[in-house]
């Protein structure tokens, strides 16, 4: 099993994300961090590329830098061909935690993005009370929520907040769409009604989405691509394409190819966590 | 419904009684009018001065909801300004608890000196009384924002200024009215304190005049008037929290409504 640290595919004009020699430290002298340690990593537009790895690999931390909410220490973040922040581009964001605003309706949570980002700020005052609240609503019923948009967030259960705030990270369009195990913390069956959701928005949609996961089956999934990450230091030691058709289907993980993929890459994991000193 | 009533019933039963027990004990050991006055006779004087008492009363509660606004806006202001920079929350938060810990009452001459007596003084005393517990919760309130929160409106690119209208302040809400609460008593206090050492009109004037003549059926009146506008307020505010928090609090009535 290798765990030399990987070249990414090259760059092409499609490259929308790219990260050139990235390192995350946190701390100084003894009890430093390294994150990310000299992570090269490049994403094209429309891509859907999957992050696993064990814990503390530095998956979020790749995730925060391409969304501009974490400064590297060195090396540079470019997304749509600018340094990161510099460009106009639209990203949404779901954490495993719905992170709903608890004094707004399920709704008003949903346009909140409407509400910060432009060009739809500007149109908001005028436009929140015909198309922008159509459009949340259909964004509500694609996910299975119609007439809940009127409830407040403690209302819903967890996987129901789950659906609301995939809607919150899609209702303004973003060209990158960032998930932080989304469905992390939802129940199996959930879990698998939300792919299959996820999938159909994203063939529509067609954001370039950076998924962090732990779930193979998950990655496998949803992911055109997966990169497998190692821990201490944080780094990319994998990267390979998912070949299956879309749309793809939970049968599909049944299958023998599926399951030798994540085998493989479930292999790769164990290698790259850090060895247990007690085992024994 | 029926056990809000039964709640309602025991509550007001509970005061009626607690001035009955007064009246009560007050005519079974013969207690002087000049030591503790009945609360008939406290009814009796609020009644007969009336006219004499309502200005003044007038006046402490425009002095209190004077002093009370401008503690508010300030005290919202300081919040926000230490509640969301941690510099200022290091420089400015040692210095607000030494100027909460100094007694009020040693601050009134110092307002006397600068403004003269009357209703100016009396306005400060009653801001500076309810700034601290305002600046304290708002700071307390913005601080403890959910950083996931802060997260999914950074990654918008939201400004400092969205964050703060769309999550800091509603977040801040609940803390600030349980603030409110507590401040609008307190700024009663600044304002009597302030009457009672330097002005000649309001209640605490009226008290203060009334403990010299030894009319003490008059000082009680004055102090019902006080319990009883302060009870007021309080309603006012916890009325109002309840609109505007109810989601804070999350009862069965407000989910459905």
């Amino acid at each position: 099993m290798t765990t030399e640290i990987i070249e990414p595919p090259p760059r092409t004009e499609d490259t929308f994300v790219e990260l050139e020699k990235v390192s995350v430290k946190f701390g100084k002298g003894e009890s430093q961090f390294i994150a990310l340690d000299e992570t090269d990593l490049r994403i094209e537009k429309g891509d859907f590329v999957a992050l696993v790895g064990p814990s503390g690999c530095g998956k979020s931390t790749i995730l925060k830098l391409v969304a501009g909410l974490l400064k590297s220490t060195n090396g540079y973040v470019y997304v749509a061909g600018r340094e990161v922040g510099a460009a106009e581009v639209r990203v949404g964001m779901a954490f495993q935690n719905p992170t709903m605003l608890p004094w707004l309706t399920v709704r008003d949570n949903v346009m909140m993005p409407l509400k910060i980002v432009p060009p739809f700020r500007q149109e908001y005052r005028s436009k929140k009370n015909n198309e922008f609240r159509d459009r949340a609503d259909a964004l509500l019923k694609e996910v299975g929520l119609s007439g809940f948009g009127d409830k407040h967030p403690w209302q819903l259960s967890g996987g129901m907040l789950q659906r609301a705030s995939l809607c919150r990270a899609l209702i303004h369009e973003p060209q990158l769409l960032m998930l932080d195990e989304p469905f992390g913390a939802l129940d199996q069956f959930t879990r698998e009604e939300l792919w299959a959701i996820m999938q159909e928005l994203w063939m529509k949609l067609k954001p370039t989405v950076v998924l962090v996961t732990h779930d193979l089956k998950e990655a496998g999934y949803l992911a055109t691509r997966i990169c497998v990450m190692a821990t201490r230091p944080g780094r990319i030691v994998d990267d390979a394409a998912v070949p299956f058709p879309r749309p793809r289907n939970i049968e599909m993980s049944y299958l023998p190819e599926f399951v030798s993929m994540t085998q493989r890459l479930r292999q790769l994991i164990v290698s790259a966590r850090p060895v247990k000193e007690t085992v024994q | 419904m029926n056990a809000q009533w039964r709640r309602r019933l025991w509550s007001t039963m509970f005061i009626i009684g607690f001035f009955v027990l007064w009246e009560v004990l007050c005519w079974v050991f013969h207690v002087s009018d000049i030591v503790v006055p009945k609360p008939s006779q406290v009814i009796v004087t609020l009644i007969q001065r009336a006219p004499a008492l309502w200005p003044h009363t007038l006046q402490t509660l425009y002095t209190t909801m004077v002093g009370f606004a401008f503690g508010i806006v300030i005290g919202i202001a300081l919040g926000v300004l230490i509640g969301s920079s941690r510099l200022a929350y290091d420089v400015a938060y040692p210095l607000l608890v030494g100027f909460a810990s100094i007694p009020k009452v040693a601050v009134v001459p110092i307002f006397v000196l600068w403004f003269g007596a009357g209703t100016v003084p009396a306005v400060l005393t009653a801001m500076i009384m309810c700034i601290f517990p305002i600046v304290v919760n708002v700071a307390t309130g913005l601080a403890t924002t959910e950083p996931e929160l802060e997260d999914v409106m950074r990654a918008l690119r939201a400004t400092k200024t969205d964050i703060l209208w769309n999550v800091g302040l509603p977040r801040t809400m609940p803390f600030f009215f349980a603030s409110l609460k507590v401040s609008v008593t307190l700024a009663f206090v600044g304002t009597v304190i302030s009457e009672t050492v330097a002005s000649n009109r309001g209640i605490g004037n009226v008290m203060m005049i009334a403990s010299s003549n030894f009319d003490v059926p008059l000082v009680f009146a004055g102090l019902m008037i006080l319990a009883f506008l302060g009870v007021a307020l309080y309603a006012v505010f916890s009325f109002i929290e309840g609109r505007i928090t109810g989601w804070a609090h999350r009862k069965d009535e407000f989910a459905m409504g």
